[in-house]
Parts: C-alpha cells; structure tokens; sequence
C-alpha cells in the first residue's frame, strides 16, 4: 500500500467513525433541498396560502358591501373587516399584508365614472401595505379589479338595460401607500434582512459556545472547574451569561452597521428593540447549552447544530420571507424562536412599532431560553 | 499466589511510621473507607480504603488502568462512589461541597489551564474562584490576591513570564504552573495525579524539587504514579493498587520486607538449550525462552554475597553458556510481581520511561557483572 493510499485510508476509517455526524451531513442536504422544492413547487394543484387582508368599507352602500363579501369568498384571501385606524395598525404589526379602503361614496362614485356622459373622478381605492411584502400588490391589485367588477355586475343585477358598457380602463384608481413608520420614511429592506442574518450568524456564534463547553470538558480543564468550590448552576449561569454579553456585543456591532452604512433606523422603541437583542442573545446563549447536551461530542454537536440552525433561520423567514411558504408552513415557523426574533427586530425597526411590540416577541424567545437550558441541566453530562 | 492484605481502617491508623515532623504541618486528615466505583459493567475501583495523615506524602502505584486515577477523582470529589464514604478529619464529607474543595489542591494529568491566557489571569480567574479576590486582603494569609498569585508564581520559577500567554511556554513550565495554580487556594491537600508522565527528566526534578518544598510546607499529599522510583523517592507511605484494589498499604521499608528475597539476579543465555539444560534452569529461578537461541534466567536471592556462587555452580552443571548476568536490588517492582503475578509495567510504559530519570536511576542501581 502506497503512503499516499494509507493516508487515504487512514482518513476515511476516522471519518467514518463519527456515524451521527455522517447521518447528519446525509440527510440536511436531502431536508433542506426537499424544504425549497416543496416551498417553491408551482404544482397546480397545490393551494396556496392565503393572503391576510383587513378591507376597510368606508362607504357601506350595495355594491362595496358586495365587493367585501366577494373578498370573503375568495380562496387567495384571508379577509378580516375593519375600521382605517385597526386595519392600518394591522398592516404595521405585520399581522396583515395589506389594508384596501373602499371610500365614502364610493358606489356613487363609480357609477358616475361608469356613465360614459359624466367626466367625474374616479373613485379612489387606498391600499396600505406592508412594504417588507411589496410583491403582493400585484395579487391584490389583480383580484380588487376582479372583484369590483363584479360588485358592479351583482349590484345591477337586473337592470341590465342600464348596464353601462366597460370601458377599457378600469372605473377606479387605486393608491399605494406603504405602512412604515412615518410617512417621510421609506421602506428600508435592509432592515429585513440585517434581522435575518444578525440572527443565523449569532445562532452560529451560540453553536461555537457550546462546542467549546465539549471541548473543555475533554480536557483536564475541566477537572480543575468542576473541583473548584462552585456549583453546576455556577457553571451553567456563567456560560449563558458569558454566551449572552457576546451575543448582545455582536448584535450591537452588526446594527451599528447596519444604521451607519445601510440607513437602517429604530424607528420604534429603543428600548424594545434592546430588549428584544437581549432576549435573542439569552436564547441563543440557551441553544448552545443545548447543542451542547444533545450532542455529546463536539463532532457531533456540529452536525446537529448547524442542521438545527438552518432548519430555524429557514423556517424564521431569515432567508425566504414566510409568508411565501404553505399555510400550514407558515403556522410552523411561528413555533420557531428565530421566527419571533425577526419578527421583533423588524418591529422596532422599520415598523416603528412601540414597546408593547416587543412584549410578545421577548415573552416567547425567554421561554424557548428556560426550555432549552432546563433540558441542557438535564441532559448535560457533566461526567469528563 | 498473589497476597492480597486486608486494608481496614484500623490498620490505616497503624500504617503511619513517617514522622513528618514539621512545625506547619497541615491538620488535616483524610480517610477513604470501601470506595467502591463501577462504569457499566467495568468495576474502576473495589473496596479501596487509604488514609492521608496530616503532612505526610502517600503514593498510589500501580500499572496503568490499576484505578489509581478514579481513586483519586473519587476523593477530589470529581464523582461519587457508588459505596464507600471519605472522611475528612474523622467525620464523614460530602465531597461535592464547597467547603470540601477549598481543602483540596488537584494536580492534573494532563495540563489544565486556558493556553490563550497568561500565566498571571489563570491564576487569577482560579484564586477568584476560591474566593480570593482582588484588591480584597484575606483574613487567613494577610495576602492579597496580587500578591498570593506573584508568591506562587516564585515558586514555581515563572515570575519572569507570568504575563506571557501560556501557550507560549514549554512543556515543562506548563507543568510547573500547572501545579501552581492548583495550589493558588493554599490548599492542606495537594493530589497529584501522574503529573510526570510525558515530563522530561529536567521538568520531572523540578516537579519533584517543587514536591518536596510542599512536604516542608506540611502538606498532606497523594501523589499517584506508575513509576516505583517516583513512589520510592518521594512517599512516606505507599498504597499498591492493580484491578481497581489495594493490595498493599504500607511504609516502603515495610512493603519492601514482604518482599522474600533482597536482591534479584537476571542471567541471561545463548545458544540453543536442549530440554535437561531448560528444565535445570527452570528449577533454579523464573526462566523464560525468549528467542530459539536465547533465554534468561531471573532469580531471587536473600543474599549476593553468601548465594551467587552457588548459583552459579548449578547453573555450570547445566552447562549453559551465560552471555550477561546483572543483579538488582529488589524494590517496588519486584513486591508488585510478587502481589500481583504481573509486570508493574507493561512494555509500552517501560519504553515510555526510558528518557526519564527514574528509569535512569533504575540503571545504575543494576550491578552488571558480566
């Protein structure tokens, strides 16, 4: 056997050992490819996930009335009906992707726009929507014109003899406006994805503090520690503290990038938005821990912490925005800590929400960040 | 038949004939009682009983796997046995408190510090660690955290390079600092677990030089080895440990007296022996064949003097033909084959141990005669 054949060898007999790893390094590429395929398949009869709208009917008259029941019914859309003020904050919040306001007179409106021997305005239809998904107003656009012109069919319903014939262009205009902030400030998209990538890259930053703890404890290092008059929760304590401290110095250092040079602001609540880095660098410090309790080694705990992170920051909409996904997609990456997280960076930032805001996202990263450290405690072997 | 002493603790108090007699001794006492401690199905250690009188140094020896490093986790409080108890000063301990640990100072294997860090920050983040802070004067030394550290690290020799990064330093000032940090908290027990294997016999009489500052200090000691001549040279008391047991606990000078012979003659042979010369050597001693034309001959004599001519006599009647013949003192080695059957060393550790300077001692203590 050659030297060259025996180092061959030699290193594929010390690949080979680490079995879970291999499994690991096996199957992600499968999960993950199998994930995009599904997200992005344009399989016909697939259904898509509905898109979450708030209609404001401002003008209560047969054909608008008409125009929202047909919204209601139809299978691209999740209607909800509310007033301007809701309907807006909705869109702000990121709980619906846009707010369409049909006008007072609005009815009256478009029939005179419709009579061919009036010169009146057209009635203006206000679409508010969340800039962060500015490529649904092209679907909106396309199914409002659908079913206005239906309204106006179902409204005239038997008078056909006044039917007024349709012209080329549409009996309505409709203004965009996106819902950021304020009104003189423009939609950043780097505020998205600065929250996408700040969080994968500290989750991998997390990965690296709990390889370490592995590391150490294979080490006499650890003997000495672990002699010392100090408890387990003295240790466990210390590295979430130690995890978290760097975590918030990270998170700090990118958005101070990110304002500087990217024109990313906080628009809402500071302090919001520091709760929120703090709660993420505490979760993050917890998924280390954790990464380091499953896996045992640190060969295995890499594998599994890089497939858990990409599977979190995927499913977190920190590369593809969510809602592309399937809808019962969708309602599984709410169950992800990243998600919460993106979602509250985007919410202190571009969305210029307050800090009540920030209430849900940090209540929900603090408990991910008790579970994970309490199934660290009691999955840790603390044994060298 | 390998002799196997009771151990019980009654006869742990009467083990201790060294007078260490040294105005700073240490007034601490600990005791082992039945450790017994068992990974799976592979009992580590059974029914392991030792005590450390105040000051003295008491060595555990025994070949690699013996348990001697479990042991000494057992009693550092590094896990718990799963019978057994450890007594610190006549009274039963749990060994997982903190008022346990400050009593004990653990020298590891393998080197245990943060290498990206200086000498100076490991100790402090270990003095800090056993409540010695900075700036904050201690009631019990009068020393602040500033200066314990810069005492310490006179000690050992590394004031010079107490702000160089670990990392830097050679294996040898490792170890030293190594033991330096965990002796930050002035620990009244020290254990040392093996801490020269792999340690160039420079490193190894400075480690020993630094072990014998420490008996003057009045430390209580236990130092684990698996070289007889480190027990030899440095320990008041010995526990002989193989399988996971001790089987044997006593002074070197009482230990040695087990022993039924003083000395040993090692005769080796060439030429190809026929069956009368291998069965006539075979009753004089333990005779071995090691190559088709080569064999050795060990024996056991009360005496040099008054035995090995007669030896020799019967060995002539054999007509053998004797290449080389030395002679040795009978010592540890020799007691651990007598206990045990088995080599107190396996060949690896020997060939480990051939730069060392036990190994080397071992050397000249042999009388080559021929």
């Amino acid at each position: 056997m050659s030297v060259t054949s025996t180092l061959v060898r030699k290193d594929i007999l010390l690949y080979l050992q680490n079995r879970k790893a291999i499994a690991i390094t096996l199957i992600a590429p499968i999960v993950m490819a199998a994930f995009f395929g599904y997200v992005f398949n344009s399989d016909n009869n697939k259904k898509p996930a509905k898109t979450p709208i708030v209609l404001v009917d401002l003008d209560a008259s047969n054909v608008s009335t008409a125009i929202v029941a047909k919204f209601s019914k139809d299978e691209t859309m999740d209607v909800l009906v509310a007033n301007e003020d809701e309907a807006i904050k909705l869109v702000r919040s990121g709980k619906r992707r846009a707010a369409i306001l049909l006008p007072q007179n609005f009815a009256r409106d478009l029939e005179a726009s419709l009579n061919v021997n009036e010169s009146t305005a057209k009635p203006a239809i206000r679409i508010h929507y969340d800039p962060s998904q500015a490529f649904i107003l092209g679907l909106i656009n396309g199914v409002m014109s659908q079913h206005v012109v239906q309204g106006i069919d179902k409204s005239q319903t038997g008078s056909a003899a006044s039917k007024p014939p349709l012209s080329s262009s549409l009996p309505f205009t409709a203004t965009a406006t996106a819902v950021t902030a304020n009104t003189s400030q423009k939609y950043n998209s780097f505020a998205h994805s600065f929250a996408g990538m700040s969080v994968q890259f500290i989750l991998f930053m997390g990965i690296e503090f709990g390889i370490g703890l592995l590391l150490m404890r294979r080490q006499d290092i650890w003997k000495r520690l672990r002699i010392a008059p100090i408890t387990k929760i003295d240790m466990i304590a210390s590295r979430v503290i130690a995890s978290t401290i760097i975590g918030v110095g990270f998170m700090t250092a990118i958005y101070i990038a990110a304002i500087g040079i990217f024109g990313v602001r906080v628009s809402g609540s500071w302090l919001g938005f520091g709760i929120i880095i703090l709660a993420f660098a505490l979760l993050n410090a917890s998924f280390g821990l954790l990464i380091a309790a499953v896996g045992r080694s640190p060969e295995v705990a890499r594998s599994i912490a890089i497939f858990a992170t990409l599977i979190l920051v995927m499913l977190g909409g920190a590369w593809v925005p969510s809602f592309v996904f399937p809808e019962w997609l969708q309602r599984l990456s709410q169950l992800t800590p990243t998600f919460w997280a993106i979602e509250g960076l985007s919410a202190m930032t571009w969305r210029g929400l307050a800090l009540d805001a920030a209430v849900k996202p940090v209540a929900i990263m603090l408990a991910f960040s008790a579970a994970f450290t309490a199934v660290a405690m009691w999955q840790f072997q603390w044994d060298e | 038949m390998p002799v196997t002493p009771a151990i019980t603790s009654a006869a742990l108090d009467a083990s201790s004939e060294s007078a260490v007699t040294n105005a700073a001794i240490s007034s601490i006492s600990l005791a082992a009682i039945g450790l017994t401690k068992a990974y799976g199905t592979r009992q580590a250690v059974a029914d392991v009983s030792l005590q450390l009188k105040p000051g003295e140094i008491v060595g555990i020896l025994g070949p690699n796997g013996a348990g001697k490093s479990t042991t000494i986790s057992l009693l550092a409080g590094l896990i718990t046995a799963d019978a057994g108890s450890i007594m610190l000063n006549g009274q039963t301990v749990n060994t997982e408190t903190a008022e346990y640990k400050k009593h004990i100072g653990l020298v590891t294997q393998d080197i245990a510090l943060f290498e990206e860090l200086s000498a100076r920050t490991n100790c402090e983040i270990f003095a800090s660690l056993y409540g010695i802070q900075a700036g904050v004067q201690r009631s019990s030394s009068g020393k602040t955290q500033q200066q314990t550290i810069d005492d310490v690290l006179e000690q050992v020799g590394l004031s010079a390079r107490a702000n160089d990064r670990v990392e830097t330093y050679s294996g040898g000032m490792k170890r030293r600092l190594n033991i330096a940090v965990a002796l930050i908290h002035n620990p009244e027990i020290v254990m040392l677990d093996e801490p020269t294997v792999g340690v160039d016999p420079q490193s190894r009489n400075a480690i020993f030089d630094h072990l014998e500052k420490l008996r003057a200090m009045g430390k209580t000691i236990l130092y684990s080895t698996h070289y007889m001549e480190e027990a030899e040279r440095l320990c008041d008391r010995i526990v002989i440990m193989d399988n996971g047991r001790v089987v044997a606990n006593d002074t070197l000078g009482n230990l040695k007296s087990m022993l039924p012979a003083s000395d040993l003659v090692d005769i080796e042979f060439t030429g190809a022996l026929n069956e009368r010369q291998r069965a006539g050597l075979s009753e004089l001693g333990k005779f071995n064949v090691t190559t088709a034309h080569d064999a050795q001959l060990t024996v056991s004599l009360q005496s040099i003097a008054n035995e090995l001519p007669g030896l020799l006599a019967k060995i002539a009647v054999t007509d053998a033909c004797i290449t080389h013949l030395s002679t040795r003192r009978a010592g540890l080695e020799a007691l651990f084959l007598h206990l045990t059957g088995r080599q107190l060393r396996d060949e690896d550790s020997a060939t480990e141990n051939a730069g060392g300077a036990p190994a080397a001692s071992n050397r000249k203590a042999n009388r080559s005669i021929v």
